[in-house]
């Protein structure tokens, strides 16, 4: 373990020697980072309407499954989308809205579920942080309303609830919002997928095969 | 595993030089048309998502700037990301060799009692032929992605550093599955190979107690760690096993999470032509109750701090690894991945690897170009690869200049008769006459020379050379008719 335990002085050793003439300290390192030239669009431009629309069009070159609704229709729509997937069994994150999970269905609360008992569900109704218009992304900060990382996983079908208040249009409009990082975040952006054979886009690999979003107009 | 015995291995140590190893693609059309056909549906759709965003160079030049800043002061950030990852329950461990990486990877495994472990695709950890050294330590290593399984399953090296199976038509993919997963009767529908692959792993996925990964970026500023995947495998590995061990290149830091903005808008263009890959996870140390319980990070030197004293060459760890030179490279296209002999192909192996060897060894990959410049104009960090193709070129010259085999090979003599000839006018003359006058032997009736002798062979055996114009542009000035008013000017 010597050597080892030696190796990292040895590394930083070269490399601090490797950019000795060129390496910033304290405040100069700070001004060397802001004077990163960041030219590129930070804001989006579009209206309320045409981002929305720009989400939804971008998810659906995902061949992700969305509708919209309004809050006053929203349990009813879940209950739709619940339906119309023949699933039976759901898994729902400790702080799902008890109204979004209609009764005719089998809700399985994750309040420390096993793997295995998550994976015997045939899908999963979770929130989201907020979505990325420009590039078609659901992010997961995993709340309680978007539970844990294997909950929106393992089960195939997976259903999102998302409204239109926290849809944004650019990747630095997120990070704006976000100053402190998360412990954790997903970004999803259409159902798992492969294009290893023959770069033919397959849709469904390990990641749940079905993605549907239901887009609330708040 | 028996098939891992005789296992090929893409290690530049004992790699062909690139010419012959080249060969045996450039004469199988079934490889060429695998690898043209997979580059020409990926150039077509980053070509369509890159057109779509009109502050495409903005993106590329903050990107370069911030790579390029994190590599001038990798030493802070790279102690920065140690205490912010330690600070949230992960180990750092650092490695100065494969060798090393290899040993703290399998002591690990050991002291967590895991004898099976799952891996994300990770070129790293091809960089230093982790899977066969932890399978003879009597591991079970499976990988999840799914090129990565057709390769291992089929006993094959990568040749590409994002679809690493691009070689790989649907009905070989068929053959290797239908045989190693005992499926006779499985047709060669990409859906139905898919499925299998699911089928296949699913179980992995819930027993094995621990996987390996890679990074696509560390984040110095909270200890975090960035993967980006396609199929949810990556999730899988990140969240199921109880142990996660990342091996990381010590070039992967970012400063700040918020760097994330630029990076991942060219990540996923410049890789697959997506405006953004399916999923994308990121997660700092040990949370109870969510993911694996012992987190590791290796860093992993292996090379790379050598690189970082040279201005030019320190470029070369700007790389991201998305594969857009390779795509882009005409030489790539035609020779597909193997011929460099390394796990990192195309252009960026031209110049990563030697460098990675300390010009030790690939020192053929430098000529591996024909310094078109068609990667510098899609690397989405800017490395201006040509320019380290000619300085590589050059210490490759230099290596040789000195040793008796450098100083009698035909080049090196040719050079050395040019200076002598290029720095006196009259010998220079006198030289162009009795050049005329020899080419005139092999220069047939439509003015082209088709074929030369001996070491002037290697040239027209692939292209035609202009035969000697009767006069030299010097000799026509002197004896061209004066013109009125011209005289005395």
């Amino acid at each position: 373990m010597t050597a080892i335990s030696s190796s990292r002085e040895n590394i930083l050793d070269r490399i601090r020697k490797a950019t000795a003439t060129v390496a910033l300290d304290g405040p100069n390192l700070e001004a060397g980072y802001s004077s990163i030239p960041r030219e590129y669009e930070r804001k989006g431009t579009l209206s309320d309407s045409a981002r929305i629309a720009l989400l939804i069009e971008r998810l659906r070159d995902y061949d992700a499954d969305v509708v919209e609704t309004t809050p006053e229709a929203l349990s009813e729509a879940i209950r739709e989308k619940l339906t119309e997937s023949g699933r039976q069994t759901f898994a729902a994150p400790a702080g799902l809205p008890v109204n979004w999970m209609a009764v005719e269905f089998r809700w399985v609360i994750d309040n420390g579920l096993s793997h295995d008992e998550i994976e015997k569900t045939d899908g999963v109704v979770t929130a989201a942080s907020c979505a990325i218009a420009d590039s078609g992304t659901i992010v997961l900060h995993h709340s309680a309303r978007e539970g844990r990382r294997v909950l929106s996983l393992l089960p195939d079908w997976h259903l999102c609830v998302l409204f239109a208040s926290q849809v944004i249009e650019t990747l630095p409009e997120y990070f704006a919002r976000t100053a402190q990082a998360p412990t954790f975040v997903t970004w999803i952006s259409g159902p798992s997928a492969t294009a290893d054979i023959e770069m033919t886009r397959i849709k469904g690999v390990h990641g749940p095969r079905h993605l549907c979003v239901i887009l609330v107009r708040d | 595993m028996s098939e891992a015995i005789g296992h090929p291995v893409l290690d530049p140590t004992t790699a062909l030089p690139f010419p012959q190893a080249a060969l045996p693609v450039l004469r199988n059309p079934q490889l060429r048309k695998n690898v043209a056909h997979a580059i020409d549906v990926i150039q077509t759709k980053r070509g369509k998502v890159v057109a779509e965003k009109a502050d495409w160079q903005e993106l590329r030049s903050a990107a370069a700037a911030i790579r390029a800043h994190v590599l001038e002061n990798l030493g802070t950030y790279l102690e920065q990301f140690e205490a912010q990852c330690t600070a949230a329950g992960g180990h750092v461990h650092w490695a100065a060799d494969a060798a090393e990486a290899r040993q703290i990877i399998r002591d690990i495994l050991r002291n967590e009692n895991a004898s099976e472990v799952i891996k994300i695709k990770t070129m790293t950890s091809a960089e230093i032929q982790l899977n066969p050294y932890l399978e003879a330590a009597g591991f079970g290593v499976y990988e999840t992605d799914l090129a990565e399984i057709i390769l291992q399953l089929g006993n094959q090296e990568p040749s590409h550093i994002v679809v690493p199976a691009l070689h790989i038509n649907r009905s070989q993919v068929r053959e290797i599955f239908a045989k190693s997963m005992e499926r006779p009767d499985l047709s060669d529908d990409p859906h139905a190979l898919t499925d299998v692959a699911r089928t296949y792993l699913r179980r992995k996925f819930l027993d094995i107690p621990a996987a390996i990964s890679g990074a696509n970026f560390l984040i110095a500023e909270t200890g975090g760690v960035a993967i980006v995947e396609s199929e949810g495998n990556g999730r899988m590995c990140l969240t199921l096993p109880k142990t996660l061990i990342t091996l990381a290149g010590i070039e992967k830091v970012l400063p700040r999470f918020a760097d994330l903005e630029v990076m991942l808008q060219v990540l996923a263009r410049s890789a697959t032509g997506e405006r953004m890959n399916p999923y994308t996870s990121l997660w700092s140390g040990v949370t109870a109750g969510d993911g694996p319980q012992s987190f590791h990070v290796v860093l992993l030197d292996n090379g790379r701090s050598s690189i970082l004293g040279k201005t030019k060459e320190r470029q070369t760890l700007r790389c991201i690894r998305c594969a857009a030179c390779m795509n882009a490279c005409p030489v790539y296209r035609q020779t597909g991945g193997h011929a460099y002999g390394s796990v990192y192909p195309g252009p960026i192996g031209a110049i990563l690897t030697p460098q990675l060897m300390q010009m030790k060894h690939a020192q053929s990959l430098p000529y591996a170009s024909s310094l078109c410049g068609a990667c510098y104009e899609v690397c989405p960090v800017k490395i201006n690869i040509p320019e380290i193709l000619i300085d590589l070129r050059a210490q490759v010259v230099d290596q040789e200049r000195h040793r008796l085999s450098g100083i009698l090979n035909p080049l090196s003599l040719g050079m050395r008769v040019a200076a002598v000839l290029f720095s006196r006018a009259w010998l220079f003359h006198a030289a162009q006459r009795l050049g005329r006058l020899g080419a005139r032997l092999f220069t047939r009736k439509d003015g082209w020379i088709h074929s030369l002798p001996s070491v002037g062979g290697k040239w027209t055996q692939t292209r035609d050379l202009r035969g000697f114009p009767p006069q030299t542009f010097h000799e026509w000035f002197q004896n061209r008719p004066a013109r009125n008013g011209m005289e005395g000017k």
